[in-house]
């Protein structure tokens, strides 16, 4: 008899504790959701508004000047844009035919074990720390590439303006094979997710029709994942537009725009790394504010293209299943 | 009649076309596997080159030993970066773990549709954040005006760790069964001793892969630490308001110097930090592997 109280005492307690607990966990939950939210917009501010004296002082006109130079109080960010632009360019147009070739070798060629094994290895070469990479870029690669690879280059493409000029260890093409390593995973990865969604029942349509294997993927395999492979690329080229540090290692450091690929040259993130701990005036801070909001406005875009068009092929694929 | 006959006995050796299709056929899957092989060739060789240049100047006091004078003959060592590192990662990975499981949890069970979507772009967006960006951020933010201190270089790694946290609890959430979930509520246990009780645990594996993952990328990553911790520092330092020495800055500033001696000492640097980040990402791929393998089943 004595039990009955106490149970009901007992649900009691309980049922305040969950109410509590309930409200709790949604407080937390929410609110580290929103402090996300917040954190991405107070990111994106405390740029903006650190730019804001460089910007007063230049304008948009910025963009479209070359020159940094303390003493004058004038700067601008055209030669950081147009050795992000290249350099990430020459990493594209490496990386990407080699990740789609990796990618279909993971999907549709290799056995299990070398599937399991090679798809690991590639993930672990995403895993190199960049400052790792870069130290291997200015120690390793940069000899090489000024030795043989540069004067290679040269001797058969030296007609073109950006294969012309004295081969260095240090540059905006040192920079693009470096860059070009770290995207090749990036992309692959992606790439060979694509590849294995595609539904088995038209691949083997098309080999039961005759296509030879090749046939199959590139009208199959290819086709049908095209959208995908552009948002791999497009978050490939994110990851290689925002890289600051192994750049800053291998680039060689020169605010020109070089007509040789050879030539040092300098990224928008590279110039802050070589510049921010050592700034000598406000405008000068500013103005590498002013390259990081540039930064972070390419990059947002990049993402924000990229993740549209992963979704949008995800709704597609889910609505064909 | 002589032409239908012609057309009935069908020539069974293959054509000129079907020769070279098959032969583009070959050349493609050759170049597929060239491509792989030249992707785990490059792995080899970054992964070789540090331990060839790297292995010479490991040894106990390498480890252990006081950083050396700036252009002094005499080798030194890393303790202060090894420990340096362990603790700035420490504070990042105890601000991102329940951050970014609080986050997955309320995309995965509490949010409604509308509040999904501007959450989930916000972790999208955050993932593809250059990390020179949360640089120059955690530096107008929490140094400009203040000294160089650990806890800013802690807040820059959380940044890049929080969103790879809320991506793998996300995958493991999905993952629990619904009948689990449903079986907890239909005996009446309240959404927080569902979630607490039964949707955490079964989860467990997967938040923790997922967290040394995240702790793997934030070990080696140098740019949120740059202008935050790791310049001034020098010495053996514990308290992370201090500017604390680190493992990737010191190999960035060692990597610049025109010092051969340097060199090693970067090279040595590396190899202690790429083994610690392979181990870490090694361990935590195979488990993941091994997770997926029991769940399908």
């Amino acid at each position: 008899m004595s039990t009955l109280p106490a149970a009901s005492e007992l649900t009691g307690h309980r049922r305040l504790r969950d109410w509590i607990g309930d409200r709790l966990l949604l407080l937390l939950t929410a609110g580290a959701s929103i402090a996300a939210v917040a954190l991405i917009v107070l990111i994106a501010l405390k740029v903006l508004r650190s730019a804001h004296l460089a910007f007063s002082a230049f304008g948009l006109s910025f963009v479209k000047s070359s020159a940094w130079d303390v003493n004058h109080k004038v700067f601008g960010a055209l030669p950081g844009l147009y050795g992000t632009a290249v350099s990430s360019l020459i990493a594209l147009l490496i990386a990407t035919p080699l990740a789609l070739a990796i990618a279909l070798f993971l999907s549709e060629l290799a056995p299990t074990w070398a599937r399991v094994l090679v798809g690991s290895l590639v993930e672990t070469l995403a895993a190199i720390p960049s400052v790792v990479l870069g130290l291997w870029g200015i120690l390793v690669l940069g000899p090489i590439a000024a030795n043989h690879l540069e004067p290679w280059l040269s001797r058969w493409f030296g007609w073109l303006q950006v294969f012309s000029g004295q081969p260095s260890s240090s540059g905006i093409l040192i920079a693009g094979l470096i860059l070009a390593i770290m995207v090749v995973p990036i992309i692959a990865s992606i790439c060979r997710e694509l590849f294995l969604q595609v539904p088995s029942e038209l691949e083997e349509g098309a080999l039961a029709l005759g296509a030879t294997r090749w046939e199959m993927v590139r009208g199959v395999v290819l086709t049908s994942s095209r959208p995908g492979i552009a948002a791999a690329m497009i978050l490939g080229l994110g990851r290689a537009l925002g890289e600051a540090i192994a750049v800053a290692q291998v680039i060689g450091a020169g605010w020109t725009i070089p007509t040789s690929l050879f030539k040092p040259g300098d990224t928008l993130a590279s110039k802050i790394v070589e510049e921010f701990q050592g700034y000598s005036t406000k405008l000068q801070l500013s103005s590498l504010f002013y390259l990081g909001a540039i930064l972070l406005v390419i990059g947002l875009v990049t993402n924000l293209f990229a993740q549209l068009i992963v979704r949008r092929f995800d709704v597609y694929r889910t609505g064909a299943r | 009649m002589a032409a239908v006959e012609q057309a009935l006995t069908i020539d069974l050796r293959a054509g000129a076309r079907a020769r070279r299709r098959r032969l583009v056929n070959r050349i493609a899957e050759a170049i597929a596997i060239l491509a792989a092989a030249v992707a785990v060739a490059m792995l080899v060789w970054v992964v070789w080159s540090v331990a060839e240049r790297g292995a010479s100047l490991i040894s106990w006091s390498f480890l252990t030993g006081d950083l050396p004078i700036p252009f002094s003959p005499e080798v030194g060592g890393i303790g202060p970066l090894i420990v340096g590192s362990a603790i700035v990662v420490g504070i990042a990975t105890a601000i991102a773990l329940p951050v970014g499981v609080l986050i997955a949890l309320f995309l995965e069970e509490f949010a409604s549709n509308w509040l999904r979507v501007p959450i989930q772009l916000a972790i999208d967006l955050m993932t593809g954040l250059p990390s020179i960006i949360i640089a120059i951020f955690v530096f107008s933010a929490l140094v400009y005006g203040h000294a160089e201190n650990g806890v800013a270089g802690s807040l820059g790694l959380a940044i890049v760790m929080i969103p790879l946290i809320t991506r793998a609890t996300q995958e493991v959430l999905r993952l629990v069964p619904s009948d689990q979930r449903e079986g907890a509520l239909a005996l009446g246990a309240s959404r927080w001793r569902t979630v607490v009780g039964v949707i955490l645990p079964a989860s467990l594996g997967g938040i923790l892969t997922g967290t040394v993952l995240a702790v793997a990328r934030a070990v080696g990553e140098t740019a949120p630490l740059l202008f935050a911790t790791g310049i001034f520092g020098r010495t053996l330092q514990l308290n992370p308001t201090k500017a604390m020495p680190n493992m990737p800055v010191q190999i960035f500033i060692w990597s610049e110097s025109p010092d051969p001696l340097d060199h090693r000492r970067a090279w040595a640097t590396a190899l202690v930090l790429m083994t610690l980040v392979l181990v870490m990402s090694l361990v935590a791929r195979i488990a993941l592997n091994w997770s997926r393998r029991n769940t399908t089943r």
